[in-house]
């Protein structure tokens, strides 16, 4: 076991998948990098160095970077997908989903649906989110809710290292397309992650810290400011669960409902969106599934219904906060 | 143009200060006092200048991530750039965008924009506000070799020649597109030639020769005035600095990296060709450098010295309504 980072366990999780099916190919911009210029190849390794070290080992035609051109990429991905490869797409940023939502969300999601069951699209689209780097609106942005809220989909927002590395394995594994989100803010967030590999099933929530007063449900990076939020309530004397999805489609709605029954209280924490969003979802879920549980109102933790803001001090008070989540609590518990 | 001392010192006076403003943001981005990702026009004011001299404040241009230069080419404020670079609330954007969503309406300009291939599809539509309100507006969009491969810009010039809109694209071709040549990624012959297959007149020209440029956009420019239609320009000169500011430029030679500012320097081409042609002196340029460093100076300390906006601005102008 040694301490990898977000970056280092999907660069794992990659290396290991190429070596294994020699179908699984990389796709998208300054993969690798170099290509055309005067300097090196894998001058980049992928914008944020995720993929850096591929094109060495697996060369060019499996390490692909392409033009800027994200509608071709993501149908090629999906092209490829349906007639024998399993691509691994890569959209820099999820916001620019906008120029390629087609290919994503009318082709590749709804393949095996419209086609009666006769298709499987084995593609994976990794891309970043998150705001916090003060890239202003249209590189900050989580969308994650947006593609889950689509049939056919899986989503997939690690939190840490280890699961970064498993839920990769699985996602290249799997026969339907899963879009990865991986948050900007974490790539060097470090734990004990395994040398081998290792694959995480989807729909397997992890409790990552168990309480009897009530139950924290955060996504991607906002586990970790759930946390926090914990540690300071355990001071004061309160007990949080806290529960990282891990996947938003599939959900383990299981997990999240046994809490709350032990709970009886429900904070949601998301990033995504103040309306229609994940803390939304889970809020419908137990309002409907879970209600007899409830011993008060379900609190949800969004940023404001705006876009992302560039300014720090607006950016700082766009993202949901420790002290944010610790006052919704309070609130909650009439402290 | 070539000869009119007056706009020769004015199409200096914007290539500098284009120039500095970029110089002076690679320095001052050290101190972690600006936020967000920096793009820096540095190698490509000659081009975002001789468009922009063409152009009036009713006319528009659609700008990229690397927007500073077609901001200041196409006059917005200085200061207030600046400041919003700072993200303060005294920015032209009021510290909402940043560097990578710059816009200033009352001068024509429809914003930088982060999406590459964004801005090419709302040019259009200003041009087609200009067509269908009678006036004789003209729109540009500024797209780098990177952008001029997204399916929005194909889509963009086949619709202005379908529906013959008065607009102009300049392909800004600075060799790479990030950490990718150009040379790879665009298929075809040129980019010019590619726009040429849309049925678009189209020119390849030195970028770093404001003349050539100058001449290019004048003729594009005026053809769209007069309701002749679309044209494309590919203006070929390399930026000095990294795609961002902190990129290590691993993709580039280091005799790119050294060669850059001694062949590839439009203003010091600029300079020569006119002093040479005595249309203007060595003073009346050197005193522009003088102005125009005075500016940027106050233009940073003001902006370090503003506010931020406060927390309240972060829920206001999301609609115009609600
Ligand atoms: C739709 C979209 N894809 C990718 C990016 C990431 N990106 C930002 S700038 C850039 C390179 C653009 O190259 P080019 O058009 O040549 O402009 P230059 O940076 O050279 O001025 C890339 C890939 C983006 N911002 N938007
Ligand atoms: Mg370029």
């Amino acid at each position: 076991m040694t301490q990898k980072t977000i970056r280092e366990a999907l660069n794992d999780a990659l290396r290991q998948e190429m070596r294994r099916d020699n179908n699984v190919i990389i796709l998208g911009e300054d993969v690798a990098g170099g290509h055309g210029g005067t300097g090196v190849i894998d001058a980049y390794g992928g914008p944020l160095g995720v993929t850096k070290g591929l094109i060495g080992e697996f060369g060019a035609n499996r390490v692909i970077d392409t033009p800027i051109t994200e509608s071709a990429i993501m149908g090629a991905a999906a092209g490829a997908a349906a007639t024998g490869l399993r691509p691994i797409a890569e959209l820099m940023f999820v916001d620019f989903m906008g120029v390629c939502f087609d290919q994503i969300f009318n082709q590749a999601a709804k393949f095996r649906y419209m086609f009666g069951g006769k298709t499987r699209t084995p593609m994976v689209i990794r891309t970043t989110i998150g705001a916090g780097m003060r890239t202003a609106a249209q590189h900050s942005q989580c969308l994650y809710h947006m593609f889950t809220s689509v049939p056919g989909l899986k989503c997939v927002m690690p939190s840490n290292a280890y699961d970064a590395k498993g839920l990769l394995i699985e996602a290249i594994r799997d026969d339907d397309p899963v879009i990865f989100f991986e948050n900007k803010l974490l790539y060097d967030h470090a734990c004990d992650v395994p040398d081998e590999s290792y694959a995480i099933p989807f729909g397997e929530a992890n409790v990552v810290r168990e309480g009897r007063d009530i139950t924290i449900v955060a996504f991607s990076r906002m586990v970790h400011i759930a946390e926090e939020a914990a540690k300071t309530l355990a001071s004061e004397g309160i007990s949080v669960e806290v529960i990282d999805p891990r996947t938003t489609s599939p959900l383990d709605e299981e997990t999240i409902l046994e809490s709350v029954e032990k709970t009886g209280r429900l904070v949601v924490v998301d990033e995504s969106a103040a309306r229609c969003g994940m803390a939304a979802d889970i809020a419908g879920l137990v309002a409907e599934k879970g209600f007899s549980s409830l011993k008060g109102p379900i609190i949800q933790i969004t940023p404001p219904h705006t876009p992302v803001p560039f300014s720090p001090p607006l950016e700082d008070a766009y993202i949901p906060t420790v002290a944010a989540v610790v006052a919704g609590v309070h609130r909650l518990l009439k402290v | 143009m070539g000869s009119d001392k007056n706009e020769l010192l004015d199409a200096y006076r914007r290539m500098k200060s284009i120039r500095e403003f970029e110089e002076r943001i690679h320095i001052e981005n050290t101190t972690g006092e600006i936020p967000g990702f920096v793009h820096l026009y540095a190698g490509q004011e000659a081009i975002a200048t001789a468009v922009c001299m063409h152009l009036r404040d009713s006319d528009y241009i659609g700008s990229t991530h690397r927007g500073h230069g077609h901001s200041i080419a196409k006059g917005c404020d200085i200061n207030a750039m600046m400041a919003e670079i700072y993200g303060k609330k005294t920015g032209l954007c009021a510290g909402k965008g940043g560097s990578m969503h710059i816009a200033d309406f009352e001068k024509g300009m429809l914003g930088a924009n982060a999406i590459v291939g964004g801005n090419p599809p709302l040019v259009i539509g200003a041009a087609l506000t200009a067509k269908v309100q009678g006036t004789d507006g003209v729109a540009v969009s500024f797209s780098g070799d990177g952008a001029s491969n997204q399916g929005t810009t194909f889509e963009s010039m086949n619709m202005a020649i379908v529906l013959q809109l008065p607009v102009v694209f300049i392909f800004e071709n600075n060799g790479y597109g990030e950490g990718t040549g150009c040379d790879y990624a665009v298929g075809a012959e040129s980019i010019a030639r590619r726009a040429e297959g849309f049925g678009l007149p189209a020119v390849q020209v030195d970028g770093t020769d404001f003349f050539a440029v100058e001449a290019a956009a004048k003729e594009a420019i005026n053809r769209a005035r007069m309701g002749q239609g679309p044209s494309a320009i590919e203006a070929v000169a390399m930026r000095f600095y990294g795609h961002f500011e902190g990129d290590p430029q691993a993709y580039r030679s280091a005799e790119e990296l050294t060669q850059l500012r001694e062949t590839g320097d439009c203003l010091k081409i600029f300079r020569d060709r006119v002093e040479a042609d005595k249309h203007v002196t060595k003073a009346d340029l050197d005193q522009i450098d003088q102005e125009v460093m005075s500016l940027i100076d106050s233009a940073v300390n003001a902006a370090r010295e503003a506010d931020f906006p406060t927390k309240d601005d972060l829920l206001t102008d999301v609609y115009v309504s609600y």
